[in-house]
C-alpha cells in the first residue's frame, strides 16, 4: 500500500465514514463516546504542538478548552441573549483561545522546564477560578451554576442535535456531530502535519532540542515560542467551542487540573511529537476507560462472585499503573516519532 | 489589629506546613532535577498510617507519647515507600526523556491515592487531639500549642537539613551529585546510594508534615495530599527550587499571602474580589516573581544549559 | 513485509470495524423482530441513574434501592395498561456524578427505549442529561437534584420531587429570621453550583427581611483550612454563620470556629446534614443547625412503615434520598396508570396532573415541574445525633403532623 498514497487516503476516509455505523450497532451511547474521543484527540493534537513539537511543558492546557467552550456558550445562549451562527463563533473561539495562549506565553518566555510547568499549571487554575467567580458583581459566566440551554451547532441551517432524514434514512444527530468533529480533527491533523514540516516546525524542533543553539542559528525564539503557545491554544479553543455546542451545558468543573493531566498523558503515552501516536494516545485514553467500565463489574462478579474493588478505583488504579509501566518500557511513548527511530538506527527507513 | 495578628499567625502556620512539604520537594529536585509529583501523596500516607497506629492507643498511653509512636511508625513506612518509589519508578528513567519521569510521578500519585482509598475508605477521618490544646492569647489573637509546635518544627527541620547538606559527608556527596552526577561517581561517590538517601530523608519529612497537618486540622483523607503537594511545590518554586532556605521562605510567604489575601482582598477592593480569589493571588504572585527572577527568590541563576 | 509497523494500527482498526459490522448486522435484525408480540404481559422499562461507583456510591445505591422498591410495589399491585398485565423493569446505570457520563447514560436510556427516567442524583449530571431526555420526549423525575436551573430550562419533560435550592434557601432564611431572630449573619459558600446557589437564596431572603449580611466569604469543596476566612468572620461578630456546602467542610469548619473562639452557631443545608458531621466536628457539633428537604419520615403517615420495609428488603437502613427516589418512581407509575400507556409522550402529558400522597410529602408540580410548596425540615445537632426542630412549608397534613 505504501506505493499508493491516494489509496491509503481513500481507505482512511472510508474507515472514518463507516466507523460510527460500526460502533452504533452497540447503541448510540457508543457513538457519543466516539464523539468525545474526537474532542480529546483535537485537544491532544493541540497540546502536542506545545509539548511535542516545541518541547514546552504545559500543565494548564485545559484552560484553553475552557476559554473556547465559554466563548461559544456566551455567544450562543440565553445568557446574554445573543445567538451567533457557529461559523462565526468557531474562528472566534480559536482566536480568543490563541490570544490567551500568547498571554500565557509572554511572561513565561524566560522560564524553562519545571518553572514553566508550575506557571502553566497556575495559569490553568487562574482561568478556572475566574470562570467560577465571574458571576458577581457583574454576572458574566454564571459562576459555578454554569451556562445551560446553549444553542446546538447548526451547519447550513441544519441543527446537528436533531435526527436528519436523508433519502428515507434516519441519521441521528450524534452521527452528524461525529462527521463534523472528524472533519475538524482532520483539518487539525493536516495543519499540524504541514506545520511540522514547515520552517516554523523545524524551528520548534530546534528549540526543543537546544534553545541556545537555535538562537545562535538566527531563530527568533521569542516569536516562535509564542506562536507555539498560540497555535496549540487555538486548537484547544476550537475543541472547546465544539464541546459547548455538543453538550449544551458548560460549567467550570469540566476544566479541572485533572483534565489537563489527562490530555498530557494522551500526548506522552501516545508518542510526543508524533501526530499518529498522539491520535492513538487520545483514542486509547478516551475509549479504554469506557470499555473498562462495562467489563469491570461483570468480570469481578465472575471471578469472585461479588464486586471486591469499586470499579472506579480499580479503573484509576490501573490507569496509574499503566502510566508507570508504559513510561518504564516505552519512555518515548507507545508509537513514537519515526524520526527518533531513524536517528537511533542511523539510517533512513 | 487583633485580626491582623490572627491572620498573620494563620498564615505562618499554614506556611510552615507548606515549607515542611516543600523541603522534601526541593531536596529531590536539587539532586535529580525531578518534580516528585507523588510527594504530596506520601504526606497523605504518613497521615493515614499515623492515624491507624494512634487510634487504638488513644486513652491507653499519654497523648504526646501516642503522637510520637504514630510519628515514628509513619516515618518508617514513608521512608520505605520513598525508597521503593525511587527504585521502581524513577531510577530506570534517569536517562529517559525529561517528561517520562514526570508521567511516572503522576502515575505513582494516582496509585497511592487509589490504594489509600481501598485501604482506608473514601470517608473523611477525624483525627484525635493528642496534645494538650493550650490556647494563648496574643494581643487578642488565639494561638494554640500545636501551631507553635508546627512553626518551630519547620524552622528546626530546615536548620537540621542545612547542617546535613553543608556539614556532613553525605551532604557533600549530595552536593557533588547535584553538581554533576558523572563526575561525582568518578570521584568515588555512590550516587545511587546518595539519591536513595535523599528520597528516604524527604519521605521522613513528608511523614512529619502529614502528622502535623492532620493533627492541626483534625482530619485525614485519601486525597488530602494532592492539593497540599501542589501548593508546596508552588512554594518551593517561589523560593527557588533546589534551595532549602528558599523552600522555607517560599512556604511562609505563600501561607501569609494566602491568609492576608483571603482576609483583606474583600475590604480593599470593596467586595469586587473576595476570598474566592485566594488561590489566584497566590499564583499571580508566583508568576510576577518568576517574571523578574526566573529562578525564584533565592534560586541561583543557572546558566542556560541545553 | 506486507504490513510495515507504520500501518499496523490502521489495519487493527480496519479489522475491528469489519468484525463489528459483520456481527453487528446480525444483532440489529434480531432487535427488529422483537416487538412483534402484542399479547402477554407488557414490559415497561424505567431507567434509574445515580452514581453507583466513586465517591458518592453509597447514596447512589440508596437512590437505586428506593426506586427498586417502588417498582417492586407497582409490580405486586398487578396494574393493567390497555387491558394487559404490566411488568416494570428497572434499568439502572452509573453516571458517576459526572456531567459527561450523565449524557452517556442518558443516551443509553434513549437507546433502550425506556418509558421514563428516575434520576439523576446530582444537579451536575442531571442538567446536561435533561436535554437529551427532552429531545427524546422521555419524562424525567429527579429525586434529589436541587439546582433550580434543571427545571427552568423550559423542558416539558423535567420534574423533581424535592424542594430545590431556592425553596430550601428560603426556608433556611425564614428559620434564621423568625425562629432564631438573628440580626447579623455571615454567609460562607463553597463556590459549587449547590453551595453557592443555596447561600445566595438564603442571603436574598434574610436581606429582604432586614437582616444584615456582615461577612460574605468563600472556600472550595476540597479545602480543610478555614482559619483565614473565619478570622474575618470573627471580627464582624455575626449572630449566626450560614454555610452553603457539604459536610466534609461543614464539620471541620465548626471545629475551627470553636478554636478561634467564635460564639455563633453554624446553619447549613442538606449537604451538611449527614451524621458524619458529628465525627468531623467533634465536641463542637452540638447546637449547630442543618436542614433536609421533606418532612421527617417518622412524622409522615406511612413513613415509619416505609423505613421498616426498606430495611427488611435491602438489609440496610435508608442512607439519604431513598424515600425521594421511591416517590419519584411512584409519580411515574401513577402517571403511566393515568395515561393507560407506556408511550413516553402520553406519560409526559399526564405528569403535570400528579397529585399523590408520597412518603416524603404530598406531591404536586408547579408549571416548571418543581414540587409545589416543598417542605423543608430544620434539625439541630446534639452530641450524638440530630433532632427535628421545625418543618417549614409543606402540605396541610405535614403541618398537622407536627
Amino acid at each position: 500500500m505504501k506505493r499508493y498514497p491516494q489509496l491509503r487516503m481513500l481507505a482512511t476516509i472510508a474507515l472514518l465514514l463507516l466507523l460510527p455505523f460500526a460502533v452504533g450497532t452497540m447503541g448510540n451511547a457508543w457513538v457519543r463516546i466516539l464523539d468525545f474521543a474526537l474532542l480529546y484527540i483535537m485537544l491532544a493534537l493541540g497540546l502536542n504542538i506545545v509539548v511535542g513539537f516545541a518541547g514546552l511543558l504545559d500543565l494548564g492546557y485545559i484552560a484553553f478548552y475552557g476559554v473556547g467552550a465559554y466563548t461559544y456558550a456566551l455567544l450562543a445562549s440565553p445568557q446574554f441573549g445573543v445567538h451567533w451562527p457557529v461559523w462565526l463563533i468557531l474562528p472566534l473561539c480559536a482566536a480568543i483561545a490563541g490570544l490567551f495562549g500568547a498571554l500565557l506565553g509572554a511572561p513565561t518566555l524566560r522560564l524553562r522546564g519545571d518553572y514553566l510547568a508550575i506557571v502553566t499549571l497556575g495559569f490553568g487554575e487562574i482561568i478556572r477560578i475566574f470562570l467560577n467567580n465571574l458571576n458577581s458583581p457583574v454576572n458574566i459566566t454564571n459562576g459555578p451554576q454554569g451556562i445551560a440551554s446553549i444553542d446546538p451547532i447548526a451547519v447550513a441551517g441544519v441543527s446537528l442535535s436533531r435526527t436528519l432524514n436523508v433519502f428515507g434514512f434516519e441519521v441521528h444527530g450524534l452521527y452528524l456531530y461525529y462527521y463534523l468533529f472528524a472533519f475538524v480533527a482532520l483539518l487539525i491533523v493536516v495543519v499540524s502535519a504541514r506545520l511540522q514540516d514547515s520552517r516554523i516546525g523545524r524551528a520548534w524542533v530546534a528549540i526543543r532540542e537546544d534553545e541556545v543553539a537555535a538562537k545562535a542559528c538566527g531563530i527568533n525564539t521569542r516569536n516562535v515560542k509564542l506562536l507555539a503557545f498560540a497555535m496549540g491554544a487555538s486548537f484547544g479553543g476550537v475543541a472547546g467551542g465544539l464541546f459547548a455546542g455538543f453538550q449544551g451545558f458548560v460549567s467550570p468543573e469540566s476544566f479541572s487540573l485533572l483534565e489537563s493531566i489527562m490530555v498530557l498523558c494522551m500526548v506522552v503515552i501516545g508518542g510526543m511529537g508524533h501526530i499518529g501516536g498522539v491520535i492513538f494516545g487520545g483514542l486509547l485514553l478516551a475509549v479504554m476507560p469506557e470499555i473498562f467500565r462495562y467489563s469491570a463489574v461483570p468480570a469481578q462478579q465472575a471471578l469472585f462472585g461479588k464486586v471486591v474493588i469499586d470499579p472506579e478505583s480499580l479503573r484509576m488504579l490501573l490507569f496509574g499503573l499503566a502510566l508507570i509501566v508504559v513510561m518504564l518500557y516505552r519512555p518515548a511513548g507507545l508509537w513514537p516519532e519515526p524520526r527518533h527511530r531513524r536517528e537511533l538506527a542511523g539510517k533512513k527507513s | 489589629m487583633e485580626t491582623f495578628i490572627q491572620q498573620l499567625f494563620n498564615g505562618l502556620t499554614v506556611g510552615s506546613i507548606y515549607a515542611l512539604v516543600a523541603l522534601g520537594y526541593t531536596m529531590v529536585y536539587g539532586i535529580l532535577g525531578l518534580i516528585n509529583f507523588a510527594h504530596g501523596d506520601v504526606v497523605m500516607i504518613g497521615a493515614m498510617v499515623a492515624l491507624s497506629v494512634t487510634r487504638p492507643l488513644v486513652g491507653v498511653l499519654p497523648g504526646p507519647l501516642v503522637l510520637l509512636i504514630g510519628l515514628v511508625v509513619a516515618a518508617v513506612t514513608c521512608m520505605l515507600l520513598g525508597f521503593t518509589i525511587e527504585r521502581v519508578a524513577y531510577r530506570p528513567l534517569r536517562k529517559a526523556p525529561r517528561l517520562a519521569p514526570l508521567i511516572t510521578a503522576i502515575g505513582i500519585s494516582i496509585v497511592l491515592q487509589q490504594l489509600a482509598m481501598i485501604i482506608w475508605g473514601r470517608g473523611y477521618h477525624p483525627v484525635p487531639t493528642l496534645l494538650p490544646g493550650g490556647m494563648h492569647d496574643l494581643l487578642g489573637a488565639q494561638i494554640n500549642d500545636l501551631q507553635l509546635l508546627i512553626i518551630a518544627t519547620a524552622a528546626v527541620t530546615m536548620v537540621a537539613l542545612m547542617l546535613l547538606v553543608n556539614r556532613t559527608r553525605l551532604g557533600r556527596a549530595m552536593r557533588a551529585t547535584a553538581e554533576n552526577p558523572e563526575i561525582a561517581a568518578l570521584m568515588g561517590v555512590n550516587i545511587n546510594r546518595v539519591i536513595s538517601a535523599t528520597f528516604v530523608i524527604g519521605s521522613a519529612l513528608a511523614a512529619l508534615a502529614g502528622v502535623m497537618v492532620s493533627s492541626h486540622y483534625g482530619i485525614a483523607h485519601y486525597s488530602m495530599g494532592f492539593m497540599l503537594g501542589l501548593k508546596a511545590f508552588t512554594a518551593a518554586v517561589l523560593g527557588g527550587i533546589g534551595n532549602l532556605g528558599g523552600a522555607m521562605l517560599g512556604g511562609i510567604l505563600l501561607g501569609v499571602i494566602e491568609a492576608l489575601g483571603a482576609g483583606y482582598i474583600g475590604d480593599l477592593t470593596g467586595g469586587v474580589f473576595g476570598s474566592n480569589y485566594q488561590d489566584v493571588f497566590a499564583f499571580i504572585v508566583l508568576i510576577v516573581v518568576l517574571v523578574f527572577r526566573p529562578s525564584g527568590l533565592m534560586g541561583e541563576r543557572v546558566s542556560e544549559r541545553a | 513485509m506486507p504490513f510495515s509497523r507504520r500501518h499496523l494500527p490502521l489495519s487493527i482498526v480496519a479489522a475491528a470495524i469489519i468484525s463489528t459490522l459483520v456481527t453487528g448486522c446480525g444483532k440489529s435484525s434480531d432487535q427488529a423482530a422483537a416487538p412483534a408480540a402484542e399479547t402477554g404481559p407488557l414490559v415497561i422499562k424505567i431507567g434509574q441513574a445515580s452514581p453507583l461507583t466513586g465517591a458518592q456510591a453509597a447514596i447512589g445505591k440508596d437512590n437505586e434501592s428506593g426506586a427498586r422498591l417502588a417498582l417492586e410495589d407497582a409490580n405486586a399491585a398487578k396494574i393493567k395498561i390497555g387491558g394487559r398485565d404490566v411488568t416494570f423493569e428497572m434499568i439502572s446505570e452509573d453516571d458517576q456524578a459526572d456531567p459527561k457520563q450523565g449524557t452517556l447514560v442518558a443516551q443509553k436510556f434513549v437507546d433502550s427505549k425506556v418509558s421514563a427516567v428516575i434520576g439523576h442524583l446530582n444537579s451536575g449530571a442531571t442538567i446536561p442529561a435533561s436535554k437529551i431526555y427532552s429531545d427524546a420526549g422521555i419524562p424525567q423525575v429527579s429525586p434529589s437534584a436541587t439546582n433550580p436551573t434543571y427545571t427552568h430550562q423550559g423542558f416539558k419533560t423535567a420534574f423533581r420531587v424535592m424542594a430545590n435550592d431556592e425553596q430550601q434557601g428560603k426556608a433556611l432564611g425564614k428559620f434564621a429570621v423568625e425562629a432564631l431572630k438573628v440580626k447579623n449573619v455571615a454567609v460562607i459558600d463553597d463556590k459549587t453550583a449547590y453551595g453557592e446557589g443555596l447561600a445566595n437564596e438564603f442571603r436574598k431572603y434574610v436581606e429582604a427581611n432586614g437582616v444584615k449580611v456582615v461577612a460574605a466569604e468563600h472556600t472550595d469543596d476540597k479545602s480543610i483550612d478555614f482559619t483565614a476566612i473565619l478570622t474575618n468572620v470573627k471580627s464582624k461578630k455575626p449572630d449566626i454563620v450560614f454555610y452553603g456546602g457539604m459536610y466534609p467542610q461543614a464539620g471541620p469548619m465548626v471545629a475551627q470556629m470553636k478554636k478561634l473562639g467564635i460564639p455563633a452557631k453554624l446553619l447549613t443545608g442538606d449537604g451538611g446534614c449527614a451524621l458524619e458531621f458529628l465525627h468531623l466536628a467533634g465536641d463542637a457539633a452540638p447546637g449547630n443547625y442543618c436542614s433536609l428537604p421533606g418532612v421527617p419520615l417518622d412524622k409522615m403517615p406511612g413513613g415509619a412503615k416505609f423505613a421498616e420495609r426498606f430495611k427488611t428488603r435491602f438489609n440496610m437502613p435508608i442512607q439519604q434520598y431513598a424515600p425521594n427516589a421511591y416517590d419519584a418512581a411512584m409519580v411515574v407509575v401513577e402517571a403511566i396508570k393515568r395515561a393507560d400507556s407506556a408511550d413516553p409522550a402520553k406519560i409526559v402529558a399526564e405528569m403535570p396532573k400528579t397529585n399523590m400522597p408520597g412518603v416524603t410529602s404530598t406531591i404536586t408540580f408547579d408549571e416548571n415541574g418543581d414540587i409545589k410548596n416543598g417542605a423543608v425540615t430544620i434539625y439541630q445537632y446534639s452530641t450524638d445525633g440530630k433532632t427535628a426542630v421545625e418543618t417549614i412549608g409543606g402540605t396541610a397534613e405535614a403541618a398537622a403532623a407536627k
